[in-house]
């Protein structure tokens, strides 16, 4: 790799790109407008939530609670926690996203007609929260028969509490800005590589190209680093219009927000490279990142819930970077988790720009047939 | 086998897209310092042979040695010694003359302080001194050509490979581009040209005819006109058209060409050919002025293609 000439490819990307006054509109223009347009738009519903449970009353009372829990199918039961403290750790991990807290005066409680059990939500995804709500409007008097039997009082409903975490108010905005921030930088980052290299093949400069000692190395990687600082700069505007509009909290680091967009910019900007590779035609290439870019809309966990999704669908929804891209700006935005705490979704996201960008050198041949 | 005083040497050189043979069996010899021509219609090979010569396409059989250098599979060692000109423009029309420059300069490993004094040198010598800051897309035909070569010699190379160089230019723009060459031959450059222009054909040192992908003539422009001396002759007459249906059945006759209002003939042997065509019109009713004309490149060009289709005529009947 020769700075040199790698520096030389990304000097004229860049004065390209401050001559392509459409690709510059589009950088600055697509994230104000999908933000305003998401951002007053969605709510959804669902099942199959990861949960945490802490019964720390462990009477066949509090059991018969849990497993009228799970039998709605809202929950799945994940971990069994001692305390409520391991439950909060879970949620900031995203390891869950409901926590159930039985405490162990859960008996006195249900007698005496206080709140009896305590449901910890994870706001960040209003989805999630609307369905532990559902779960709330669940009736502790399904247990009837076993409170029979004991002589208990029935309990009425109020009894459970739902504490939502990270989202109070349960704003969907505030849910949505952070997972735009991934949509807006797919949507505009696999298109910008997607076509790089095609482009250069329409217009006919790349027999140039490939006529001068500039390796295929130096080439990919000086057409993917101009564009990962333009992903910064989308970012940017994002964050800015988000807390401006529609006040969304940054709670962990804006270090770690970057440092997950940067990785979510370079999975993108890697694949749009693989893409151009293949594509024919800038037409072909733009039609290839549809391809992407709708399973990525629907099966990231962005617009549908991860979790209510069929298995096949999930290993799909796996191999996107979108999905693990979601899991950190919601951990580290949301819920104020720290970059190393979601380290699987990093190492996913690393792991996918390697592989793509190897592809990429790989396919590419500084031959003309 | 390939003297060191060759800067390109290509043996049996073939390439085959799919079941079309785009050039076939071509061997090939280009002195140093030479303005060596590729003469040949459109489709005859020539892109595709200067493609392979520079590693850009790999030959389906064939040796090549440029420089001094195994293509393909010393290509990449090459590419800092040669300079391209694409046929179609390839420079990026959205950078400017002097941003175009500067890119190919370190796009060539060419230093930095040595890179400056290039490009300033180049935009002087081409005549880009006012227009350096002007976009390439915005320029003429002439001017894109200008810089187009500017752009292949910034890395002062040994060789130099130009594809139809002046195929899109005005003659104005064509004579000071040619002009350009010699300059770069004078000062020890070997030159690849590919035309299908025989004016241009003429002005280069030496020069190889290329048709349907053969090679099937090659040498010095006065030596392949001087082997059709006596060969040639030219008929006025009245009526051109008829004279011509006339003299296109003679045998011996090669070819019967209308320039202007004369016809131009080629014949298969010298000699008595002016007799024989007057004779000739005779039989055929017809009265018309005959004379010897020495032979130009378009002569040599139409022989070599006819020769090659009269030798492969009895090939085929007997496959027949």
């Amino acid at each position: 790799m020769n700075l040199r000439r790698l520096s030389a490819i990304m000097v004229k990307e860049l004065r390209q790109l401050r001559r392509d006054r459409v690709t510059l509109a589009m950088i600055v223009g697509i994230p104000v407008m999908q933000l305003v347009l998401f951002g007053y738009a969605i709510n959804l519903n669902l099942r199959g939530l990861s949960a945490g449970i802490a019964d720390q009353a462990a009477t066949a009372g509090s059991r018969a609670v849990v497993m009228d829990m799970i039998a709605t199918g809202v929950i799945d039961a994940e971990i069994a926690a001692a305390t409520p403290r391991q439950l909060m750790d879970g949620l900031r991990r995203g390891q869950i996203s409901v926590g159930v807290v039985i405490p162990p005066d859960f008996e006195r409680r249900r007698i005496d007609g206080r709140e009896a059990v305590q449901v910890l939500v994870d706001g960040s995804d209003t989805v999630v929260q609307s369905a532990a709500i559902q779960l709330a409007q669940m009736p502790l008097d399904n247990s009837r028969a076993q409170a029979n039997v004991t002589g208990l009082r029935e309990v009425t409903p109020a009894q459970i509490s739902v504490v939502s975490f990270y989202n109070p108010e349960r704003r969907s905005e505030v849910n949505i800005v952070p997972g735009l921030i991934g949509v807006i930088l797919t949507m505009t980052m696999v298109l910008f590589t997607g076509v790089a290299i095609v482009r250069e093949r329409e217009r006919g400069n790349m027999e140039l190209l490939i006529a001068t000692p500039v390796s295929v190395s130096e080439l990919m990687v000086g057409k993917v680093l101009p564009y990962a600082v333009i992903g910064l700069v989308q970012t940017t505007v994002i964050l800015l219009v988000g807390l401006w509009l529609f006040d969304v909290p940054i709670r962990g680091s804006v270090l770690d927000i970057y440092v997950a967009a940067i990785l979510l910019v370079l999975a993108n900007l890697t694949l749009g490279l693989l893409i151009s590779t293949k594509a024919q035609t800038q037409f072909q290439a733009m039609q290839m990142t549809f391809f992407v870019f709708l399973p990525s809309i629907l099966l990231s966990g962005f617009m549908f819930p991860f979790a209510g999704m069929p298995q096949v669908v999930q290993w799909i929804a796996e191999v996107l970077p979108l999905t693990h891209f979601l899991r950190l700006i919601r951990g580290v935005m949301l819920r104020g988790a720290a970059l190393v705490e979601l380290w699987p979704s990093v190492l996913a996201l690393v792991a996918f720009t390697t592989v793509m960008m190897t592809a990429a050198i790989l396919r590419f041949r500084k031959r003309l047939d | 086998m390939a003297g060191n005083d060759a800067a390109i040497s290509a043996r049996g050189l073939t390439k085959q897209f799919g079941k079309l043979v785009a050039v076939d069996h071509v061997d090939l010899t280009v002195p140093r310092s030479h303005v060596y021509g590729f003469l040949g219609p459109n489709g005859s090979g020539k892109s595709t042979t200067i493609r392979m010569l520079c590693g850009l396409l790999t030959p389906t059989a064939g040796r090549i040695e440029v420089l001094g250098l195994q293509v393909p599979k010393q290509a990449e060692a090459l590419r800092r010694r040669i300079g391209y000109m694409t046929q179609k423009f390839s420079l990026f029309e959205d950078l400017s003359v002097r941003e175009n420059l500067e890119f190919l300069a370190a796009a060539h490993d060419v230093p930095k302080v040595r890179s400056r004094q290039r490009v300033d040198a180049l935009i002087a010598q081409y005549d880009f001194a006012d227009r350096q800051g002007q976009l390439a897309g915005t320029m003429s035909g002439g001017q894109k050509q200008r810089l187009a070569l500017a752009g292949a010699v910034i890395h002062e190379p040994e060789l130099l490979f130009l594809d139809e160089p002046t195929s899109a230019v005005d003659p104005e723009s064509r004579r000071n581009f040619w002009e350009k060459l010699f300059e770069l031959a004078d000062d020890g450059v070997t030159i690849l040209v590919s035309t299908h222009l025989m004016d241009e054909a003429e002005r280069c040192h030496r020069l190889a005819i290329l048709d349907r992908g053969r090679l099937v003539a090659d040498g010095t422009p006065l030596a392949l006109t001087g082997a059709l001396e006596g060969r040639i002759v030219e008929v006025v007459t009245r009526e051109v058209r008829r004279a011509r249906r006339a003299l296109l059945g003679q045998p011996g006759v090669v070819s019967v060409a209308q320039i202007g209002s004369d016809l131009r003939v080629l014949t298969r042997t010298g000699g008595a050919v002016a007799d024989h065509v007057r004779r000739a019109l005779e039989e055929a009713g017809l009265q018309g002025e005959v004379k010897a004309v020495s032979p130009n490149l378009e002569d040599v060009f139409v022989e070599a293609t006819r020769k090659r289709a009269r030798d492969e005529e009895p090939a085929r009947r007997q496959q027949a």
